[in-house]
């Protein structure tokens, strides 16, 4: 049989049917399927702070889950949202400098410069990327992307915010077990949670903006007003991320602005999945890692890691997530034409 | 017609560059009427649609709702205030289902401050909701129809589901832009009722059609555009037989059929 005769049939399986709505409370089985998935990867990642060894690794998970929420936040604006966004670092380092300040300044603890750097940052981020929210795809992305470059050369001309040494000082977090089940929590709570905001009405409405912003506003909606919502909330994440940095590193610099914050992110996001939400997660376990072996290299660090990232984009443009979950949930078979 | 109209179009001009896309536009919309807007190619019908919605700025001129100035206003702020519009090109939400498409005009301000529905339908979601309007708008309840995806649906439904987004904010005025065009003759023999049952709810329509004959079983005047300038407003069929809007639409077999018929 000839290949031209034959074409690939993919059919849902028949647990993924049973399994919709209401109808997985059916049995244990309908309800394994759909919790299974979840289940290993909450409990895969809570448990890996304990199974990891060293010191050294287990700090690596730590800064993962950071650039994770980075990821998070960039696959949000940009795929439910459709604001591309190079602007990772700014809201790094905006939310970095914010509880650095908030702790050396104010003397407020951890537990309440993380809550304030987020909400705090997330509105300063906000308001000043309110200017640029009217542009759409490429041109919000080189926008975004000149925020960080220029806040850091505002700090270090002005030589505010202690200039190229940084801030020094900054309160740790009480031990090493905090430090990493509290990023690693909050970073799963907020991937469902913006999994769980995908699906709802204000979801809907962002995903509208992003599919077609002329009816939104035909529908008497601010275009504006909802893509700072989404800029406020996916900001706030990126912010939740710097300030944790701070307190972990005990320091804050205008290498927080650095472009890794934003480049990363996105790199982890079209190796996991674009628009999956977890897809770019898992991207950021598989790329933190790799570019942390890949130090032994040395110079050839980057080499190594562009050929992983060609390769990914070539083999799997799809992303590992949409991959998988194809896989998952529905077989391939060839048949006869 | 009564003393107060609904929408008052006061001289619009709109120029694109040298080009005048409009000259002086002024006309009446009454409530409870059709206004049909017809013309050549070009002559500046979906500008005047544009201008009154507030989605491109007008060169000159002025647009009353009520009474109201809306000239300045931005279009999400006309639309809450009640004029609806379709689109020409039609664009829904394509990634979403049909019956989720209409999710998101219901959850605009106006919708629910009209509604009536705190949040949501009787059920208390707006899904439910969303699909009551798309049987209304002619998608069959019980089918699977409602919840395609946006992309997968054909022209006629996608029509329909630019009406029904119109229709979930509970608007006053319809402006349709060219409703009927791309519509076999049964999806369009099928449309007319429902744009008829739309001006019984107590809807104003403007309606800014190529499918004369179609246009004029529904609407109640007339107004023809040429070359960004209104040339003549009135009845139907005296529209149809004054001398300039047949140069106008010299060579259109389309009016000759029309005053045939008439």
């Amino acid at each position: 049989m000839s290949s031209e005769q034959r074409r690939k049939e993919r059919i849902d399986r028949g647990i993924k049917v049973r399994s919709e709505g209401i109808y997985a409370l059916m049995s244990i089985r309908e309800l394994s399927y759909l919790i299974l998935p979840r289940l290993i990867l909450i409990a895969g990642l809570l448990v890996l702070p304990m199974a990891l060894p060293g010191m050294y690794w287990q700090r690596v998970l730590t800064i993962t889950c950071i650039y994770a929420l980075l990821a998070i936040s960039f696959d949000f604006l940009a795929h439910h949202v459709g604001l591309v966004s190079l602007g990772g670092a700014f809201f790094v380092g905006t939310g970095g400098y914010l509880a650095a300040i908030l702790n050396t300044t104010f003397g407020f603890p951890p537990w309440l410069t993380i809550p304030l750097a987020t909400l705090a940052g997330g509105a300063v981020c906000t308001v000043l990327l309110w200017p640029c929210l009217p542009l759409r795809g490429v041109y919000f992305a080189i926008i975004s992307l000149m925020y960080p470059l220029f806040m850091a050369r505002v700090i270090e001309a002005l030589d505010i915010l202690g200039g190229t040494d940084g801030i020094m000082g900054i309160d740790s977090f009480t031990n090493r077990r905090v430090e990493q089940y509290f990023i690693l929590g909050v970073m799963l709570i907020i991937l469902f949670a913006v999994r769980r905001l995908s699906t709802t009405d204000l979801g809907l409405v962002l995903r509208g903006v992003k599919d077609n912003d002329q009816a939104i506003r035909a529908s008497g909606m601010s275009v504006t007003y909802y893509k700072s919502v989404a800029v406020f909330i996916a900001s706030s994440m990126g912010c939740l991320g710097g300030a944790c940095l701070v307190h972990i590193y005990m320091w804050s610099g205008i290498s927080q602005f650095a472009l890794d914050f934003s480049i990363l992110p996105i790199a982890a996001t079209i190796i996991g999945g674009a628009g999956t939400l977890v897809g770019p997660v898992l991207g950021c376990l598989i790329l933190v890692p790799i570019s942390e072996l890949l130090r032994d290299f040395g110079t050839l660090r980057i080499v190594f890691y562009c050929l992983i990232l060609v390769a990914f984009i070539i083999f799997r443009s799809e992303g590992l997530m949409v991959f998988g979950s194809r896989k998952y949930q529905q077989f391939e078979r060839w048949t006869r034409i | 017609m009564t003393s107060q109209p609904l929408l008052r179009v006061q001289a619009v001009s709109k120029t694109f560059g040298a080009i005048r896309a409009l000259n002086g536009v002024s006309f009446d919309l009454h409530p409870g009427e059709i206004l049909g807007i017809i013309g050549p190619n070009g002559s500046g019908k979906t500008t005047v649609v544009n201008c009154i919605t507030g989605f491109i700025k007008k060169t000159s001129g002025k647009v009353f709702f009520r009474g109201m100035d809306i000239s300045s206003k931005p279009p999400h702020k006309i639309a809450d205030m009640g004029v609806a519009r379709t689109f020409q090109i039609m664009r829904p939400y394509y990634s979403l289902p049909a019956y989720k498409n209409l999710v998101i005009p219901l959850f605009s301000p106006r919708a629910k401050r009209t509604g009536g529905w705190r949040g949501g339908g009787r059920l208390g979601d707006r899904n439910t909701v969303g699909i009551d309007i798309l049987e209304e708008i002619g998608f069959e309840r019980d089918s699977f129809v409602p919840y395609k995806l946006a992309a997968t649906l054909p022209t006629g439904y996608l029509k329909r589901l630019e009406l029904a987004r119109c229709l979930a904010l509970k608007p006053e005025i319809i402006i349709c832009d060219e409703i009927f065009s791309g519509l076999s003759m049964s999806e369009i023999a099928s449309m007319v009722p429902l744009i008829e049952r739309l001006q019984m709810d107590g809807i104003t329509l403007i309606m800014i059609e190529h499918r004369l004959r179609e246009l004029f079983r529904v609407a109640n005047r007339v107004m023809v555009l040429n070359f960004g300038e209104k040339l003549i407003e009135g009845a139907p069929d005296e529209v149809m037989a004054d001398e300039r809007v047949k140069a106008a639409y010299f060579g259109s077999e389309e009016i000759e059929e029309v005053m045939c018929h008439a």
